[in-house]
């Protein structure tokens, strides 16, 4: 399995840079393996956020990242609590000297989002980077994600916790990070109405956010038939390797597209099939609640939620 | 202000609720105990007057939903009754609560004997773990209750709309249908969807730390013939783009008209011709 692998890279990699840095003994850094020079990656859980006391997720479930250029570091997504963001910034300066410069938010989701706070405290504060709606989504739900945290892991946090995006980008822009470009792309409504991608033009590694998933089943959040538009166009680029939001790196992202294309595309034909039956949304749900997840991982938690989301969309076509 | 108005504002007061977190720590429901819960026993009381209630009451109405909400913003609720509506006899109103949302009464459905029967789908939000609640009143006085515990939906997903900026481009679109063959005087089913961000406006804006207003349809009215068949006082418990399934019983060849009327007072209307009997 590939995320041994990864694990296992990573554990090398966290010992051959052990001294480096160290702002801050207490926390233990995020494990990160480096998928090409200057990108490390860290690999979440597959599991749904943010897991239970009991168990060892504790909201670490999204692939997070950063990309180290000549002047400075950006931060791709900042995992699921104010503790995870802790980790991963340990990481970051066990392996650079290097200021934290941009954090960027591929979308509102708090798996990506909660460990914002732990950024928004150094000095000089980075600039929070995200697409134009997450300032507005965000607003709306980080009460939620909040209360699920405290429910289910007992952490409480504050509204300070929750760091809204103070550059944000409505079409493309491009970072410096010194002799290193990122390319962010903030794309129409598909998982969320908030996605944004992120290029680094010196790798050609394309952080996906959760508009690609590879192992865990993929969740609609924003726009079905949207989502698929957009999967043409993340296609369609000239790209050494994807970050999924979920899921190992891979090279081979047109097939890991390609199924996740067949997931959705399954969705999209048994509601439309159930709504041209007259089928009833509690009813559509119950019917397909069985169908099209074979080999995806956390179909119980998120299958008939997709259904109910898709189903709602898809009323509305003519 | 309307009965829906003040009584949600009655509630959301008595609790001192000003978000949902605050929702969760104080309004804790035992799974296994609808009474207990105090949102319900205020409710209860200022709605109700303290009037018994029988519950379960299956005979009467039965209540459908999700053990879990897959979609915090779209939880699938039925509400079958089995009472047949005749001018002597007839369920009245229903009443859709949800004790844990910050404006626990979502709904109040207004039927009459031309309602044919007093059924009711739609879809809700579901802030937090929660008991939601039918209570069936009838044009004599009496009250029966079906309650279903709820849970809150794990994971990422919330009670807020998916796309607000399309939600807006779309808004007072409506869709409106009535299914299958209709025969006169046979309760048939219509189905009325309406395109409305029905936001809740609890939303704190970072700079001003005002609240983002609410913006919801508040009132439904639909007849047939002319002849009132169902209203609604409803509220942003609904969940985005309101929909709505119910039944009326048709006579001869009419028109089904529905308006909705939301909280910036914009109205909207939609008419669906039946020919019954043909």
């Amino acid at each position: 399995m590939v995320g041994g692998l990864l694990r296992t890279a990573v554990c090398a990699f966290a010992l051959a840079g052990a001294g480096l840095s160290g702002a801050n003994p207490g926390v233990e850094p995020l494990p990160v393996a480096e998928i090409a020079p200057g990108v490390h990656v860290h690999s979440g859980h597959q599991a749904a956020w943010p897991g239970a006391r009991a168990d060892a997720v504790q909201g670490d479930i999204a692939n997070l990242g950063f990309v180290i250029g000549e002047h400075c570091v950006a931060v791709i997504d900042t995992g699921g609590s104010p503790a995870l963001g802790q980790r991963l910034l340990a990481a970051v300066q066990r392996t650079t000297t290097r200021p934290v410069c941009f954090v960027i938010n591929t979308h509102v989701h708090p798996d990506h989002t909660l460990g914002n706070a732990a950024f928004a405290a150094l000095e000089p504060r980075p600039r929070f980077v995200g697409h134009a709606r997450l300032k507005a989504s965000l607003a709306a739900r980080a009460p939620f994600y909040r209360e699920a945290l405290e429910r289910e892991l007992g952490v409480v946090t504050t509204a300070a916790d929750i760091v809204p995006p103070d550059l944000e980008v409505d079409a493309s822009t491009e970072l410096d990070l010194g002799g290193r470009r990122l390319r962010l792309q903030a794309w129409p409504t598909a998982h969320t109405d908030n996605d944004l991608s992120v290029l680094d033009e010196a790798s050609a590694t394309l952080f996906a956010g959760d508009l690609l998933f590879i192992g865990h089943l993929p969740v609609i959040d924003g726009r079905l038939l949207g989502w698929l538009e957009v999967m043409d166009r993340l296609a369609s680029q000239d790209v050494r390797q994807m970050v999924p939001g979920h899921g190992p790196p891979t090279r081979d992202w047109p097939a890991a597209l390609a199924t996740q294309r067949r997931y959705l595309e399954g969705v999209r034909d048994g509601i439309r099939r159930a709504l041209a039956d007259k089928r009833t949304i509690a009813d559509a749900v119950e019917a397909l609640a069985d169908t099209g997840i074979d080999g995806w991982l956390l179909s119980a938690d998120f299958h008939r939620r997709n259904l109910t989301a898709a189903y709602a969309e898809l009323e509305w076509e003519d | 202000m309307n009965t829906l108005t003040s009584l949600l504002l009655a509630a959301v007061l008595a609790a001192g609720l000003a978000g949902p977190a605050q929702a969760q720590a104080q309004q804790k429901s035992d799974p296994d105990n609808p009474e207990a819960n105090a949102t319900w026993q205020q409710m209860r009381t200022a709605v109700f007057q303290g009037r018994p209630i029988t519950t379960p009451a299956e005979a009467v109405l039965s209540l459908d939903a999700p053990e879990r909400a897959q979609d915090a913003a779209i939880v699938p609720i039925s509400i079958r009754t089995h009472v047949e509506q005749r001018p002597e006899r007839y369920i009245e109103r229903v009443y859709l609560m949800i004790d844990n949302n910050p404006s626990p009464m979502g709904a109040v459905f207004h039927f009459t004997p031309r309602s044919g029967r007093a059924d009711i789908e739609t879809r809700v939000r579901v802030d937090a773990y929660t008991h939601v609640r039918a209570i069936a009143e009838m044009n004599t006085g009496e009250l029966y209750m079906a309650t279903r515990f709820v849970k809150a939906s794990g994971g990422c997903s919330a009670p807020p709309g998916k796309d607000a900026a399309a939600a807006m481009a779309s808004l007072g679109k409506m869709r409106f249908r009535v299914e299958g063959e209709v025969e006169a005087g046979k309760p048939a089913l219509a189905q009325l969807m309406i395109s409305h961000p029905n936001n809740s406006g609890l939303v704190m804006d970072q700079l001003t730390r005002m609240y983002t207003p609410a913006y919801f349809v508040r009132r439904i009215q639909v007849s047939y013939a002319g002849e009132p068949v169902l209203s609604a006082d409803v509220d942003f418990s609904i969940s985005e783009n309101p929909n709505f399934r119910f039944y009326f019983v048709p006579s001869g060849a009419g028109e089904l008209k529905a308006e909705v009327i939301d909280t910036n007072d914009l109205r909207f209307e939609t008419v669906v011709k039946v020919g019954a009997g043909t």
